[in-house]
This record gives structure tokens, sequence and C-alpha cells, in this order.
């Protein structure tokens, strides 16, 4: 089944120079071993290609249950020099929230948040 | 056990100082650290002095502090703020003559030696060749456009303007979390010279919390980045700052004051833990390098969360400096459209402007196309399915150009379309102004070729 980050996950993004940079936050544990399986750094960087990215780089923290990445020639050369409504890149985490994982039943079923929620995708 | 509670003051230039009242009241802390620059802050700063030599500082500095001196020197609170900006001493002039006209006494540390502008041709023949730091480029290919560089300086002078007594340290660009670490090293006894890895760790944990604190209310459940969840943090029109307790023994709660609205949790803290961090296993700054990998946060309830395990590892021997050079300009303008069609009268209307620059050889880099409400921020995620029903659309088109002239004359291209262009067109709010681009130029200097300009200087208002 398909299903999309923003039912398991919550991330912020912000800015630095040339890159954007999202924290993408499980709400427990078995949801972060999801997380860390199927959110690659090949992923993002797909998910990412129509900003202009070149490269992510990604960091995962257990003590955190979070993933680190970094879009790197996401914005346009930078805030100030950005043509783009979201200069900033705060809302770079809201899509990727918008990212879709496959997870077979198994991982369905140990996922707190899914639970009681109809396998609709 | 010694100990010290910081409250956090603003985010950034233009944050609201409302919450920092309910800190003072209700925090029990001993100091505000408040941040007022952003990253290009400074490019906004530079205008402001161009057209007076007296200003370059935040202009939020003197409204806040008159409202708020009060109720912090009857508690015995001090403030830390980069609010000096481009001018720390002007703004230690006009902060003086304003409280002297309300009656009320500081004594106020102003921290100069961050601004580089001036020597950046120094610093090179002196060996530091200001390469970007992504690109490898050298600086002389902007040296002329350049309108600030400043180097990034640590929490020691803001510990030494304490330790000679200020209550009020006014700085230029500082590391963000050094506006809080000063405060911490200072109260606590620690060194900046630290000789062993628990020394490393603690000064690591101070770091840890000036970054947890720098963002005002992001640390304490405000634009908490979630589907729903968001929806779930209590009363954000009363949003309690972030304050931290620091112990000497390097364990640091983070909490706000009581009755307020927000909220401090695992989820909320470590969502400002990793905001703007790149390498979380090197966070850099000027005093300690902090390695996030080991830090624990607990939980304990009623909005509090135990940090601690901070992981340090010893300064670096460079000193960050960003400047900032002018890169063209942008002209922009937004219109709406109604149903019927609106999305394909946006994009015709896109195509006949491009046209008209294209038939009056603009002389254009860039065009950028937004179609507010349907998928500026989502690009290719967005749901695109409503598109040909859609009951109105926004379309804002951006350009960049080297001319100003061009810039300006931009938005010009839209007018004659209420009349003569697709139909049912509204919302044009008039001709905006042209913004100037500016390009950053982060690089790196030795130390010690920046530290030897750092000045601390302390004015009494008796």
């Amino acid at each position: 089944m398909k299903i999309r980050l923003a039912r398991i996950a919550h991330a912020r993004s912000g800015d630095k120079g040339d890159r954007a940079d999202i924290g993408l936050f499980a709400y427990d544990a078995p949801t972060y071993a999801v997380l860390k399986r199927a959110v690659t750094v090949e992923r993002v960087a797909a998910h990412f290609a129509w900003l202009g990215t070149t490269s992510v780089d990604r960091y995962p923290l257990d003590n955190l249950l979070a993933l680190k990445f970094v879009l790197n020639g996401a914005l346009s050369g930078g805030a100030a020099r950005s043509l783009r409504s979201d200069n900033l890149g705060k809302t770079v985490g809201a899509a990727l929230l918008r990212m879709e994982i496959d997870i077979d039943e198994t991982d369905a079923a140990a996922l707190p948040r899914l639970a009681g929620e109809a396998h609709d995708g | 056990m010694k100990s010290v509670r910081i409250g956090a003051g603003l985010g950034f230039y233009g944050d609201s100082w409302l919450p920092i009242r309910a800190t003072l009241e209700r925090g029990d802390v001993q100091y505000i650290a408040s941040d007022h620059l952003s990253e290009l802050t400074l490019a906004i700063l530079r205008k402001d002095m161009v057209k007076d030599p007296s200003a370059g500082y935040t202009r939020d500095l003197v409204p806040m502090l008159t409202a708020l001196w009060p109720l912090a020197a009857a508690r015995g609170v001090r403030f830390v703020l980069n609010a000096g900006g481009l001018n720390p001493r002007g703004a230690a002039a006009a902060l003086i003559a304003a409280l002297r006209a309300k009656g009320m006494r500081a004594k106020i540390a102003v921290v100069t030696g961050d601004d580089v502008l001036d020597r950046i041709d120094v610093l090179r023949t002196a060996g530091d060749a200001l390469r970007h730091m992504d690109t490898g480029a050298g600086i002389d290919t902007v040296r002329d456009q350049l309108v600030f560089a400043n180097a990034y300086l640590g929490a020691q002078p803001i510990a030494r303007a304490l330790a000679a007594g200020a209550d009020i340290v006014l700085t230029g660009r500082v590391a963000d979390a050094a506006l809080s670490l000063g405060p911490i090293v200072h109260e606590l006894g620690w060194t900046f010279e630290a000789r062993s890895q628990p020394e490393w760790d603690r000064l690591a944990l101070g770091l840890t919390v000036g970054h947890l604190l720098e963002c005002s209310g992001q640390g304490s459940g405000g634009n908490f980045g979630s589907a729903e969840a968001w929806s779930t943090i209590p009363d954000l029109g009363h949003i309690g700052y972030p304050i931290a307790e620091v112990r000497e023994d390097g364990v640091a709660i983070v909490t706000k004051a009581p009755q307020t609205g927000g909220r401090v949790s695992f989820d909320t803290v470590r969502q400002q833990l990793l905001y703007e961090v790149q390498d979380p296993h090197a966070y850099f700054s000027p005093d300690v390098v902090l390695d996030m990998g080991t830090l624990r946060l607990t939980d304990l309830g009623s909005d509090r969360v135990d940090v601690r395990g901070a992981t340090g590892i010893p300064r670096p021997p460079q000193l960050k400096i960003v400047a900032g050079y002018e890169d063209g300009w942008m002209g922009h303008a937004v219109i709406g459209f109604c149903w019927p069609d609106a999305w394909r009268k946006a994009q015709a209307t896109v195509a006949l402007v491009e046209q008209a620059l294209r038939e009056q050889k603009q002389p254009i880099e860039e065009i950028r196309v937004e179609y507010l409400g349907l998928d500026t921020f989502l690009g290719p995620h967005a749901d695109l399915a409503a598109r040909e029903q859609m009951n109105e659309i926004w379309l804002r088109m951006a350009v960049r150009t080297r001319d100003r002239r061009v810039a300006e004359a931009f938005p010009r291209q839209f007018p004659w379309l209420a009349l003569s262009g697709p139909p049912y067109m509204g919302g044009f709010h008039g001709i905006a102004p042209a913004s100037q681009l500016l390009g950053v130029w982060p690089t790196l200097a030795a130390r010690a070729h920046i530290e030897s300009g750092v000045n601390v200087h302390i004015e009494e208002v008796a």
C-alpha cells in the first residue's frame, strides 16, 4: 500500500545560502525504521529535482527519530536573489510530506498512527 | 548547583516582543537573548545606513526596550541583543537617548569588530583568499558589488561584557546561539578555553540551548510543520517563547512561562533543534562544534523537555564571514482571474506578456511564473485535477534583469489587459516597486585576523 508521509511524520524546512534543509520526524520508533528505509537520498533528490536541486545529503539521527535532508542548489542561488514566492524554502517541508512511500501489510500493522485508519492509501 | 535561566527574545527583525513580557513577569529568567538578524537583514540595514549614517541597526530595538526595560530592570534581568546590526554604536546612542528621556538607568555594552567590509583587502593581503565556501570563486568577482561583509563572532565578547557588569549587551553579527552561550558561560563559571572533553561537551550543550532559543516561538510550538498536529497546539495568540534553565553540569530544561500558549514537547523541541542545520554531526559555531548525534531529549510533560548528552568538538581555526553583493533586480506583478476558464486565462496572459517582452527586446534574464493557489509551493506534487474548474486563480510573474529601470517598468505590462485582454480580470493592486536582488558570499578567514579587531565598550545611563 502507498501512504503519504504527512500521515506518519512531521517536518520543518529552512534555508542557508543556496541550500534548503528539511528535518523529517517520525512520531514514533516503528515509523522511524520505515522512514529510514524508504525515504532515501535518491527518492528525495528525484522529488525535488524541479527546484534545481543538484545533490541531496541525508543524516539519520536515531536519537531524535529524525532524518535530516540538505537540498543543495535548491534555492535559485539563495533567498535574496530568488524570484520565488517562497524564497526562504519554508514550504519545502510540506512538499516532502506529500511524498508517498510503499509499505507492506506487516509494516502497516506496526505503525501506531495507521492503526484504526482504513487502508485506503 | 549553579544554574541560569534564559528566555528567548525575538527570532528576526520584525518579530513580536509582546511574549517577552510574560517571560519577564512569570518566567523567572535572568537573561533575554534576542536575535534580530537573519542572514540577509544586514542588506536591509545597509540601505537604511546609506540614507542616514546614524541608522543601520534594527529599529525595533528602541521601542522594544522602552517597553520592556522597566519590567526587566525591576527584576534584575539582563538583555543580550544583536540589534546593533551594522551600527552597534549608533544603536547604543539611540537607546541611551530613549532611556534617558524616560529617566531609566542601565549599563550598556557595545560589541564591535564583526564588520569587515572596509577590511576585505587587508584580510586578503594577510593571506585569506575569501573564496566562496561552495563554489571556490575568488571574492574579486564581486568585490565592487559588496554591500556588507560581517564575521560571525562568538560568545566570548558577550561574556566579557557581562563580566564588566553590563545590563544590556548590544552586538552586531554574532552566531545566533552566542546570544545565549555568552550568559551561560558567564553565569556558570565555564571556560571557553576548554581542555577536556567534558568542558567541550558542556559548551556544546550551551550551544544547543542557544540554537533552541534563537527562533522565538519556533522553539515552543509555533510554525509546527505538520498535517493536523499544528492545530492541537494551544493558544498561539498568547504563545510563550521558550525558556531554558541550564545547570553547571551541562544539563538543560527547556520550558516556557506559565499560563502562556504554545507547547514545549519532544516534537516541538526536536523540530527546532534540526532547523537550518546542515551536518547535525558538525554544527559549527565560533566557540565549539556540536555533534547532535548523542543528544538525549526527554519529554517530562507539562511543557518541560530535558536536554543533555551534547558532544563538543574543538572550535575551528577560522571564522565564517557572510558578505552580500548586489546581483540585479526583480520586477513583479500579481493579478487575479475569476471563473470561467480562470487557469486558461492566466496562461493566456503569460503568453501575451512574454510576447510583449520579446517584441520590446527587454533585457530579461529569467521569467518566473506562479499560479498562486494552484502549484506555487508544491510544484509537480500539487493536485492539479481541479485546475480547469477553479473558482479563481492569481497569476504572479517576476523577472530578473540587470537594469533597475527594466524591473521598475515590468508591472506596466499588465494594466492594458484590463480592457484588451482575457475577461474577468481583477485585483491588480498597482505598480509594485522593483526589488534589488542580493547574492550571498559565505567565506572563511583566520580567527586572529578578526578577533584582534573585536572591542567591548561600556557606557552608563545614570
